[in-house]
């Protein structure tokens, strides 16, 4: 029988020592199906390649296990010494650090001059990182949630100054915490920190020209509006010395003044005399308001701008904020230039930017109480807030009321109504969050509730219990 | 006047993954593309980069606890309501 089958084997081109091997354990009917493991166990790899290939069958290629790996950072050569033999070191042990720890490690050795020590340094450094990352399916959001809702019971509950600045109002403590969670589309007060570039930067008097186009100027600033009612006109007299502080020229003010609806306007000498077209002692009123209030320079919504140094370079500060304008002017810096208004930067700068934005704001606010709260659970508030594209606020609008579960969304507000709506539409609750199934009663699927147990009763039977 | 705001402090590195990339992507950690995070089309980062519908952006972000971390998002089209 073996005999047929070795030589219908060496028939195929299989040289005879295998065929021989192999035939002792099977046909060649059996060989057409048997599976390339199998084979391989019973005869050898290079033999079960053989028959494989002769009888043209197609080998199953390997599959190679695969495992997750975090990207590691690999050396560079122009990097420093001791940063290079410790990333080597990690690279090694087929770990990971996080570039900072990395810096800190290399800093610390070659300031305290422990070279010898480097790898058992490394190691332990590995070794506490591993032991402080989060677990899989740890409840980080209700981590983060307590984290910054606990010091917030401690903060105060209206502050009006702004650290630094004491002439710009600015909203501080838990209003404006709330206010940045909540994404609101504008600031209650809005405010911009305009870095200048260049010779704008170190010179005083070139910064203040800068500060002087981006503050709004009102006729009102600059010039003296009175009405004389006997000769039914309005007699603006524009005070030299204000126009002069502002930079403005008497053009410009002509040209502003040029821009008011039903009036003649004439210039008289150091005055100048508005007409009113139709003479009625309401149009007067009304004009002298409108003149009162025309723009002649800057950016609208920007009512004030302050110039201070800041160790060797002037940076303004301004009361309210037109993020757009702002970066369109010649002369300021457009890297560094920020303002507090999180949907100018996210229209200007994107939802990364807004995502920075997000984070800096919160943490600022909190820092600035004294309270130090965590940057990561920030982080992961900004991350929710922006991961669809567009900043939405955390809440009844927001990511709580976007939740999928009926029984989450019912748990957190308007209880009867979000059930009703629900059995209407005929929506499913998967049950997969924490508040469904706290409410049904059941292990939540977070920590150690995420992991079921699963037997298999044929190897269970197979089991031999001892005495 | 324009300005280049991939240039601005704020704005972390943006790059859009090549369809090789994607793949590995998508592989290592098992996910499919609607998994990721979102960014709109019309986002102005989106528009400088030239990212389309579909693509998936490789953000190289700089942040205070890692140095740099490296996040992905998925370039959609949506209305903005």
């Amino acid at each position: 029988m073996s005999k047929i089958t070795a030589n219908a084997l060496i028939k195929r081109g299989i040289s005879k020592k295998v065929a021989e091997k192999v035939a002792e354990y099977y046909t060649l009917s059996e060989l057409s199906k048997i599976g390339y493991k199998k084979l391989e166990k019973k005869v050898g790899t290079k033999s079960a390649e053989e028959i494989f290939k002769k009888l043209g069958r197609k080998i199953p290629v390997k599959k190679k296990s695969k495992k997750i790996t975090r990207k590691i950072p690999k050396a560079k050569e122009s990097g420093n010494k001791t940063k290079d033999e410790i990333i080597k070191i990690i690279n090694e042990k087929k770990e990971y650090l996080p570039e900072t720890i990395i810096n800190e490690i290399a800093e610390s050795i070659e300031k305290n001059g422990a070279k010898d020590k480097i790898k058992k340094v490394v190691e332990k450094a590995i070794k506490d990182y591993n032991a402080h990352l989060m677990e899989p399916l740890e409840a980080c959001g209700i981590v983060a949630a307590q984290s910054i809702g606990e010091p917030g019971t401690q903060m105060t509950m209206r502050t009006f100054h702004y650290a630094g600045v004491a002439e710009i109002n600015v909203t501080l403590g838990l209003p404006r915490l709330i206010e940045i969670v909540d994404a609101r589309k504008e600031p209650s007060t809005p405010m911009m920190t305009v870095y200048l570039e260049g010779a704008y930067r170190i010179n005083r008097d070139l910064a203040k020209k800068m500060a002087n186009q981006i503050e709004i100027t009102k006729m009102i600033n600059i010039a003296d509006v009175t009405v004389d009612i006997g000769n039914m006109k309005i007699i603006v007299t524009p005070n030299k010395k204000a126009m002069k502080r502002k930079d403005i020229e008497m053009n410009d003010v002509m040209n502003s003044l040029k821009k008011v609806s039903k009036a003649e306007i004439n210039e008289a000498g150091e005055k100048i005399e508005v007409i009113p077209k139709d003479k009625r002692y309401t149009e007067l009123r009304r004009l002298n308001d409108e003149i009162k209030n025309i723009k002649i320079k800057g950016i609208d919504e920007i009512k004030r701008a302050i110039i201070r140094k800041e160790e060797d370079e002037y940076v303004i500060y301004t009361e309210g904020s037109n993020f757009e304008k702002v970066l369109q002017i010649e002369g300021v810096d457009k890297t560094r230039t920020t303002t507090n208004d999180i949907h100018a930067i996210y229209t200007v700068l994107g939802i990364e930017a807004a995502r920075n934005a997000i984070i800096k704001e919160a943490h600022d606010t909190l820092q600035e109480q004294g309270l130090n709260v965590d940057i990561r659970h920030i982080m992961l508030v900004a991350d929710i807030m922006t991961a669809d594209g567009t900043v939405r606020p955390v809440g009844r609008q927001g990511v709580t009321g976007e939740k999928t579960s009926v029984i989450a969304r019912a748990a957190f507000e308007i209880t009867v109504d979000h059930l009703l709506k629900a059995s209407r539409r005929g929506e499913i609750d998967g049950l997969e969050g924490v508040a469904e199934n706290v409410i049904v009663g059941q292990p939540i699927r977070l920590g150690t509730g995420s992991v079921e147990l699963a037997v298999d009763i044929k190897k269970l039977k197979s089991l031999k219990v001892g005495k | 006047m324009k300005f280049d705001i991939l240039k601005h402090t704020l704005v972390p590195h943006h790059e859009i993954l090549s369809g090789e990339d994607v793949e590995k992507l998508l592989k290592t950690y098992k996910i499919k593309k609607e998994d990721l995070p979102q960014m709109l089309v019309t986002d102005p980062v989106a528009k400088a980069i030239g990212a389309k519908d579909g693509d998936i952006v490789k953000i190289v972000r700089k942040s205070p606890t890692a140095g740099t971390s490296i996040s992905y998002r998925l370039v959609v089209k949506k209305e903005i309501i």
